[in-house]
């Protein structure tokens, strides 16, 4: 497979949890500053995939390549690096619930740099002020809503400026103008510090306004049947399963 | 909603199946059976024709019934058909059958012989001891870069379950201990005062409580508080993907959350033990003031000439074991948890039972050990 100037590359990977098989030969690569979208409908294992891509879940075959380093081959210290280049955003912001806003985003940042505390309260309110939580520092995620607490999820996995962004189902459980908030801040984070972003979703409207690539996997035959920028995957692909699940099953051809 | 009454009619090439509303659920039933009887002695691909007039009330059990039929008909590869039904019901029907069953989805019932029930039960029991071994195998590897430097490990989380484990428990510690107390020094009584021997009652309380029940009740109360609020914690941390995020940004739950937790009961049980013995023997004195005519200060010379040093120690010793495996249930059981809230609660019944169990089975051994060594 040629890398080029891919920067993640999955190749050959097969899931299985046990022994129950998720998905099979998964070949693609991910090109730096992609906005790549990883699309199936319910069940198809993209959320497992996602695991998968960050390092939660060891392939039972196959490799996941980063920049060309092998995730589950790196020593120790590498994979710290590696991880350190990730910010996640999962599907239900996952925030340290014991914890305010600000000390969930400063956590990374006491671990991983040596910035003083004023330095870190600073990055802090950056962080939060970007994804227009400015004055939420001191709440604890019990107290604001769920849209909130995904943007402030999303402020913890940019602590560290990494160079690759996930998300899990970032719609999922937003109403349409809080979803679109953050389908427009992802493209412009992704514009503005020129970070990879990988999204798992199955919201039509956030696949065709964001994504600059993308993969589809089919929960029939567990194989992944498309690969390619949406739009040109509803002209031209040839798969009924895809068009049809990018035509909401209007189209069968 | 009444069930359907199914007539058939033999016609050329199959069955004419009339359907109306049947007076009793009995009386359907016995037409539905007698029906199936038909149909199986039907050849393939005989037509059935399901015939229902258009004052036939369609809800859901009169669809449900022609679904039965339907199914008998598909199951023996006979042909059918709903055009002299009702719209609705036709319609209803197409509903039902347009997505096919997915094949392998239908669960068979099946029910495991002796042997099989035994040796599934004898795999998970290996498994959980394996698991036990591995979750302490991997604290102690933490535990060692800690004392190493290597590990960092959060002050204010250790202070704020030091907090829970500790001083919040107190007032049912002080409850119980006081009431096991109590309870030992009645039983006492009643079977010294026989032998004129009531005095007693302190030594049977005194060392009653330093040896065993100071600890054991402190572990029992500490497993079903603590070791409980431990799994659900964490549990609820899996649910919301609160250990995953930890994971990916390279921090180690362990030390994150299991080491604050089992230093934090490592650290107070002894301390709880300790106030429990003082209660318990206080329980006493209050039974053998109030009942047996026995003064304080008598109880107390009594108490003092009765237990050891060694009793003392004996017990805060197993309160410290105690504590190691009420936190390893406690943390097992909510870093094991799966990822819905009916798992939570499933973690926290498993973090109780296994703590619990566990305490006894290391006190059995403590009682055997102490026999042997003559302590």
């Amino acid at each position: 497979m040629t890398t080029g100037d891919a920067h993640i590359v999955v190749d050959d990977l097969t899931m299985k949890y046990g022994e129950v098989l998720i998905q099979r030969d998964l070949s693609f690569s991910i090109r730096k500053g992609d906005i790549f979208v990883i699309m199936g409908g319910s069940g198809c294992g993209k959320s497992t995939l996602l695991k998968h891509l960050i390092g939660l879940v060891t392939p039972s075959t196959g490799k996941i390549l980063y920049d060309g380093r092998s995730f589950w081959e790196c020593s120790a210290p590498e994979r710290e690096a590696l991880l350190r280049n990730m910010g996640i955003l999962y599907q239900k912001g996952a925030l340290w619930t014991s914890m305010t806003l600000a000390e969930n985003v400063a956590m990374p940042l006491r671990q991983y740099t040596r910035s003083s505390e004023r330095e870190i309260r600073a990055l802090v309110e950056y962080k939060l002020a970007l994804v227009g939580l400015a004055g939420f520092e001191d709440y604890y995620p019990s107290e604001i809503s769920g849209g909130m607490q995904k943007r402030a999820g999303l402020a913890r996995a940019m602590a560290l400026d990494p160079q690759v962004l996930f998300f899990d189902e970032p719609s999922a459980g937003l109403d349409p103008i809080s979803s679109k908030l953050l389908d427009n801040l992802i493209v412009e984070l992704n514009r503005t510090l020129g970070s990879t972003v990988v999204v798992v979703t199955h919201e039509l409207t956030s696949i065709f306004a964001i994504a600059t690539n993308s993969v589809f996997l089919d929960a029939e035959t567990k194989t992944m049947t498309a690969q390619g920028h949406p739009r040109e995957l509803l002209e031209h692909c040839p798969d009924p399963g895809v068009v049809r699940f990018l035509t909401r099953g209007e189209r069968d051809t | 909603m009444p069930a359907l009454q199914l007539t058939a009619t033999t016609v050329a090439g199959g069955l004419s199946v009339s359907v109306e509303p049947a007076s009793d659920p009995s009386r359907a039933e016995r037409s539905f059976a007698a029906l199936e009887t038909q149909l199986n002695s039907l050849p393939l691909g005989s037509q059935i024709v399901l015939v229902g007039s258009d004052t036939l009330n369609i809800d859901s059990t009169t669809v449900a019934w022609l679904l039965r039929v339907v199914r008998v008909c598909n199951s023996k590869s006979l042909k059918w058909s709903t055009r002299d039904l009702p719209l609705s019901a036709q319609r209803l029907l197409e509903l039902a059958l347009s997505v096919p069953e997915r094949k392998g989805a239908r669960r068979i019932p099946r029910s495991d012989s002796f042997l099989e029930t035994v040796g599934r039960g004898t795999l998970l029991l290996l498994h959980t001891i394996r698991e036990w071994f591995a979750f302490t195998g991997e604290l102690m590897v933490e535990l060692f870069n800690l004392v190493r430097g290597r590990a960092r490990v959060p002050v204010r989380d250790i202070w704020q379950t030091l907090d829970q484990c500790g001083p919040s428990a107190l007032p049912i510690v002080t409850l119980i201990s006081t009431l096991v107390g109590v309870i030992l020094a009645f039983i006492g009584a009643q079977q010294l005062r026989q032998f004129g021997a009531t005095i007693y009652v302190a030594n049977l309380v005194g060392v009653g409580m330093l040896r065993e029940m100071g600890a054991v009740m402190t572990a029992v109360i500490m497993a079903g508080r603590t070791g409980a609020a431990f799994a659900a914690q964490l549990g609820t941390m899996q649910v919301n993907e609160e250990i995953d995020a930890l994971k990916t940004f390279g921090f180690s739950p362990m030390q994150y959350l299991v080491i604050p937790r089992v230093l934090a009961l490592v650290v107070m049980m002894p301390l709880l033990c300790l106030y429990a013995d003082g209660l318990g023997i206080l329980g006493g004195a209050i039974v053998s003031a109030l009942t047996l005519d026995i003064s304080l200060a008598q109880y107390y010379y009594q108490t003092v000439s009765a237990v050891h040093l060694t009793d003392v120690w004996l017990g805060v010793s197993k309160s410290v074991v105690f504590g190691i495996l009420i936190a390893l249930a406690g943390c097992l059981a909510g870093m094991r948890c799966g990822r819905s809230a009916s798992a939570v609660g499933t973690a926290v019944t498993t973090a109780v039972v296994s703590g619990i169990v566990s305490v006894v089975l290391c006190d059995a051994v403590f009682a055997i050990i102490t026999e042997v060594l003559g302590v």
